[in-house]
């Protein structure tokens, strides 16, 4: 007997990470430029870290509080309020979480009973499918296309809404698309989960990273939605702290009990460090995000027009820091393509499989890279498409 | 666009018109003509490498110095301190708040020649009340960037 049937059914059939099976291959070569990094090429701004360490020498080495430390949840409540537009209480509405996956797995494990269904779009970030399995809930995509600049339609949730659904999650700006919801889409989405009673789980972790002078929506800017809303964002990308570990979620306390219950019995509490990490980082965020928006603007508009100039169509990404360029023109599948060209041009980027069957025909390039690198690869990336 | 463009080139001088156009979504053409501009109106003063001069195998001392100098009728510090800055062992001179007035960074082959400098040049000059020299032993960040040399990227090279 296959000793693995002993263990639980729902995450052994889980598949593998389409990311991960990449990570796989490209971690056999040397010297790859890489443009498949999912996090800031920015270390963490010194003022931050120096704020963990002073902690360490102060002796915060014990627990926090289940939901974190009281003084951060109300900065982090002040924050939403001011940038997000949602009103939270920080001593029954905050909670921070060791990244945002973890407060969306606590939120779905206190949401779903065995068989309720929960919509999501692709392509998209690789956990949720199987965090909504983990929580023995089903699965059900939602496809975005690139004809509308991967933006999610109501008609598209309608088709797959049943009287099953519990949840829909929403993730702009997207990863792995870069697209970005303008108001009314924002506010048409809200409708339909009000329509249709679901909660909303919101994944906002590239909130600030909007380009063109576009500004981010918030599903939290919805007072009707408000009851109805799980929202989910953190430090990793914007302030460049994916090694901290550290996000928040933002619900309705009749919620919230119930998520904080599965945070407290699952992880005690968040890094003390980290959390006097993230105090720090709410002193003055717009100074310490503000150079590397910089950065990744003009990073974003070098590779579109790098890509444009190389005859390789793209829908120019409005958010987040990944580009999605549409490589059917070239007649090979994304895997064909991203493997034919790490082994070409030593240039790694992610087909776009892995974020969703939908993404078929794409690939992710992330431009959270220094220019150098950039340069390097959209140059090889044009030569190589030359020789399809 | 002048100061996105001067950003840029804060970072790195070295950056091409075509990549600059490309960051900035504009065409090259123009990066250009900017640059030129700022040139001929002298915002962009030069282009140089900022050096780790402690790796370089060559004998240069660097002092720091505070100098106090009484203000004249009418030109107040200018006169002086543009006659400081116009050695060539000068290589930056600023009016100073606080305790002195110039802060001079000085460069020259040895201990020796920065004394006699000081001793010889600035002290002597009309108006140059007192010196205070500080001698530069390393340096560990200049022009905002660090010294020691960035260590390798260590992130994975793909990730969600």
């Amino acid at each position: 007997m296959d000793p693995r049937q002993r263990l639980a059914r729902h995450i052994v059939d889980l598949p593998r990470s389409g990311i991960r099976e990449f990570f796989d291959i490209v971690s056999t070569r040397q010297g790859v430029v890489s443009l498949a990094i999912g996090e800031p090429d920015f270390d963490t701004p010194w003022h931050i870290r120096e704020a963990a360490m002073f902690s360490l020498e102060q002796g915060a080495t014990h627990y926090t509080g289940n939901a974190g430390l009281l003084s951060l949840r109300r900065a982090i409540a002040d924050y939403v309020k001011a940038n997000f537009g949602g009103d939270y209480d920080p001593a029954s509405e905050v909670l921070v979480t060791v990244g945002a996956s973890e407060g969306l797995d606590c939120a779905l494990r206190a949401l779903l009973n065995p068989g309720d269904e929960v919509l999501y779009h692709e392509p998209c970030f690789v956990s949720y499918a199987p965090e909504i399995a983990m929580a023995h809930g089903v699965p059900v995509p939602v496809e975005t296309h690139p004809d509308d600049g991967f933006r999610l339609s109501v008609e598209a949730l309608e088709a797959k809404v049943t009287p099953r659904t519990k949840a829909l999650i929403v993730n702009f700006p997207n990863n792995p698309t870069g697209a970005v919801l303008d108001r009314a889409e924002v506010e048409a989405i809200a409708d339909f989960a009000i329509r249709h009673d679901l909660i909303v789980c919101s994944d906002e972790i590239y909130a600030e990273l909007t380009w063109g002078g576009r500004k981010h929506v918030s599903f939290a800017s919805i007072p009707a939605l408000r009851d109805r809303l799980v929202l989910l964002h953190g430090y990793s990308k914007a302030w460049a702290m994916t090694g901290f570990r550290m996000a928040y979620v933002c619900a309705p306390k009749w919620m919230m009990d119930t998520i904080l219950k599965i945070h407290q019995y699952a992880i005690m509490c968040a890094s003390t460090a980290s959390q006097h990490a993230a105090l720090e980082a709410m002193r003055k965020p717009a100074e310490d995000m503000a150079p590397m928006l910089r950065a990744y603007e003009r990073r974003r508009n070098f590779l579109s027009a790098a890509f444009a100039d190389a005859g390789i169509p793209m829908h120019t990404p409005a958010g987040a820091f990944y580009a999605f360029p549409d490589i059917r023109r070239f007649g090979l599948t994304s895997r064909e393509f991203a493997v034919r060209l790490l082994d070409a041009e030593n240039v790694a980027v992610v087909p776009g499989t892995a974020f969703g069957a939908c993404g078929e025909g794409f690939v992710r390039c992330s431009y959270a890279t220094g220019m150098e690198q950039l340069k390097l690869a959209a140059e090889r990336i044009a030569r190589f498409v030359n020789t399809l | 666009m002048v100061e996105e463009l001067l950003d840029i080139l804060r970072n790195n001088a070295k950056e091409s018109p075509e990549t600059i156009a490309r960051m900035l979504g504009v065409a090259p053409g123009e990066v250009e003509a900017s640059i030129a501009k700022l040139e001929r109106e002298g915002v962009i003063r030069g282009w140089q490498a900022i050096i780790n001069e402690d790796l370089v195998p060559h004998e240069t001392v660097t002092a720091v110095i505070e100098v106090r100098v009484t203000p004249e009728r009418e030109g107040g510090f200018n006169r002086v301190a543009e006659r400081v800055s116009k050695f060539r062992e000068v290589k930056a001179a600023y009016l100073m708040s606080g305790a002195y007035d110039l802060l001079l960074f000085v460069s020259a082959d040895n201990l020796l020649s920065v004394a006699r400098f000081v001793s010889e040049k600035l002290s002597t000059i009309h108006g140059v009340l007192s010196t205070a020299t500080h001698f530069q032993l390393k340096t560990y960040k200049q022009n905002g960037v660090l010294m020691a040399k960035p260590a390798e990227d260590e992130r994975l090279p793909v990730s969600p």
